[in-house]
């Protein structure tokens, strides 16, 4: 099972890489890919930089051109292709069949992987992506149960690569317009969820307000944690009861099931943060690789070290984690 | 079914899938209704859970005659979420019968309808002129605008278009913005979604969740999260016209979609203005209209179109 880790600029690869990643995965510089943010990416010059390190330790690099085209920004998705194709990294992950379509015809020797925003959860989507594009491997939304992953496996002709630990997305990666609905930018649109410049953070005289494209997400107290604001972790009045009405803020941690995990056949395990910085890249990539080792010797005695879990928590966001919807019982 | 557009004919009108869960009875009176109003075409299906089984394929297979045997085309719609085996395979059986169009609302019916003709409901990311072609070259006859594109897109998609495929935008609604592994309203009721009791069968319409401040912000309805505000594009009707738009999507409602559509049929007629469609239609919308996303602006936005006339 590959460790694919990421990378938002060139010492996040090189700590990547350093780590024990098997794999990083980056972006370029523009809203061609799902961290389209202020300051983050690569430009050629550092993917080159990047590829000759990755590769002189034997690890892999993948570029993000995972955003949809529309009509009056098409030269640029295609331009990003041709780029990925010619700098000679190792595999395109991409989620517009328009996009893919173009990948596949002009640059048949590019390896093309499904991204998470290409929704495809079962396995006659990915067989058709596989049949019309040759996609050697599919990233899946965080919507399956473990037991559903390991069924998708059984059924599908492509090597499958899941989400371990990081940001949860609540919703099917690809079909979410929440953003958009609050800001006109999404992911898909923009590359972006809740962009920076839609946030308000507002100090009031009980605390702090967190609006998104002037709605309020939500409200805190003085001394109340207060994560990135995004409109599914917000606090909503529900039949006269304030709650978190689609999640809580928590983010995703795997690590309890790694041994399912395993067993189950997954071909690579993901970790989230593009965005986030190259400690956080050092310290995950780091764990991961040791848990996954430690996990591969002796699954059955397999348990996460405290280490491990303190490591982890120095990074994550807000305190909670969650085995999300891979534990049946979290939908 | 007319295959080819000429500039600046009206466009028709549609009824979407039913996307709540209603008791069998009203469903059946609903559509008994429908088959009375000036739509063209009917889609006919459970988009949203599969655990939904009130109406099973037979039934509406059943209505789909019912409403050819009207005069309308009716359109088989399928599920925008598949993951199980079971939801598959009923997939498999909607996508196989030949007797009526299919719309296409997640990728894996595309493996099932390839070289068949469908349609690409709005949940399939057809965002640029190349997916456009290269589903057309598979089949599509028709594709629903993703909700949060707008007329720029909308325009650059309709000036390339291969022949003969049509364009359908969701003109009337409360928009359809998500989609989870998770049904949040069980989860609302504090019920597992594997014992859910069908509590969504509470909620004819969704139910509505507010900002802190009261603001009316989205709409729960199992697994999918719309908004609270009712998308319209009844200010827009000229210029969706001028684009040549083929069909314009009224989405169901538990009540006044009949006056909605007649809105919609008399505004585009001639027979009564837009001004007045909207006080109409506003009457209609709980928590308001909104058309932001047509303009390219935030999808609860509400363009100067829409806007409330202010006093003379």
């Amino acid at each position: 099972m590959e460790l694919v880790c990421p990378a938002g600029n060139l010492p996040a690869l090189k700590a990547a890489v350093d780590n024990g990643a098997n794999a990083v995965y980056i972006g370029f510089r523009d809203d061609t890919n799902a961290r389209h943010f202020a300051g983050l990416n690569f430009g050629d010059k550092q993917i080159r930089e990047g590829l000759r390190y990755a590769h002189a330790h034997n690890v892999k690099v993948f570029v993000a051109i995972n955003t949809y085209a529309q009509p009056n920004g098409w030269e640029r998705w295609s331009a990003a292709v041709d780029r990925a194709a010619d700098l000679g990294v190792d595999a395109m992950i991409a989620a517009d069949m328009g996009v893919l379509d173009y990948a596949a015809n002009t640059h048949p020797q590019l390896n093309l992987h499904l991204s998470v925003q290409g929704s495809a959860t079962n396995p006659a989507a990915i067989n058709f992506m596989h049949r019309q594009f040759g996609i050697k491997r599919v990233v899946v939304p965080r919507v399956l149960s473990l037991a559903q992953v390991g069924q998708l496996i059984e059924h599908c002709d492509v090597p499958v690569e899941i989400f371990g630990f990081g940001s949860l997305c609540v919703m099917v990666e690809g079909r979410c317009l929440l953003s958009s609905y609050a800001t006109g930018q999404s992911p898909n649109t923009f590359g972006a969820c809740s962009p920076a410049t839609h946030v308000e953070w507002i100090d009031t005289a009980t605390g702090q307000d967190t609006r998104l494209g002037g709605v309020l997400l939500e409200r805190r107290g003085h001394g109340e944690p207060a994560g990135y604001p995004t409109i599914c972790k917000g606090r909503y009045q529900v039949e006269g009861k304030l709650r978190y009405a689609i999640e809580e803020p928590t983010s995703l941690n795997t690590m309890d099931i790694l041994p399912e995990i395993l067993a189950s056949g997954v071909s690579a395990i993901k970790i989230e943060g593009r965005q986030r910085s190259t400690r956080y890249v050092t310290q995950v990539t780091r764990v991961w690789r040791e848990a996954i080792d430690t996990c591969q010797r002796d699954p059955q005695g397999f348990r996460p070290r405290d280490s491990w879990r303190e490591a982890l928590a120095q990074v994550s966001e807000g305190t909670q984690t969650t085995l999300g919807p891979y534990h049946r019982q979290w939908h | 079914m007319q295959a080819q557009h000429t500039p600046n004919q009206r466009p028709r009108l549609s009824l979407g899938p039913l996307l709540y869960h209603w008791p069998r009875e009203q469903v059946m009176d609903f559509y008994a209704a429908m088959l009375e109003t000036p739509v063209t075409t009917i889609y006919l299906g459970e988009t949203i859970c599969s655990k939904r089984r009130l109406l099973r394929p037979e039934d509406y297979w059943e209505l789909a005659e019912r409403v050819a045997a009207a005069g309308k085309e009716p359109v088989i719609s399928t599920l925008a979420l598949i993951e199980s085996d079971g939801e598959l395979k009923t997939l498999k059986r909607l996508c196989s019968d030949r007797r009526f169009l299919v719309e296409a609302n997640d990728l894996g019916a595309l493996e099932y309808l390839d070289g068949h003709p469908f349609v690409a409901g709005h949940s399939i990311n057809l965002y640029n002129d190349r997916t456009l072609a290269f589903l057309a070259r598979h089949g599509l006859k028709r594709w629903v605008l993703p909700v949060e594109l707008g007329r720029d897109t909308a325009r650059a998609l309709i000036e390339t278009r291969p022949e003969g495929v049509e364009c359908e935008l969701f003109a009337f609604g409360r928009l359809p913005l998500a989609y989870s592994a998770r049904c949040f309203t069980a989860y609302n009721r504090d019920l597992a979604k594997d014992d859910c009791q069908f509590c969504c069968i509470d909620y004819p319409d969704g139910l509505t969740i507010d900002t802190q401040e009261g603001q009316p912000f989205l709409t729960l309805n199992g697994i999918q999260t719309q908004s609270a505000s009712t998308h319209t594009l009844l200010g827009a009707l000229d210029e969706v016209t001028a684009l040549g738009v083929d069909l314009l999507r009224i989405s169901p409602q538990s009540h006044h979609t009949a006056e909605i559509i007649a809105v919609f049929d008399a505004c585009l007629r001639g027979a009564m203005s837009q001004t007045e469609g909207l006080a109409r239609l506003r009457e209609y919308a709980p928590a308001g209209l909104c058309d932001g996303y047509w303009t390219g602006a935030a999808g609860y936005a509400g363009s100067a179109s829409i806007a409330v006339p202010g006093p003379a």
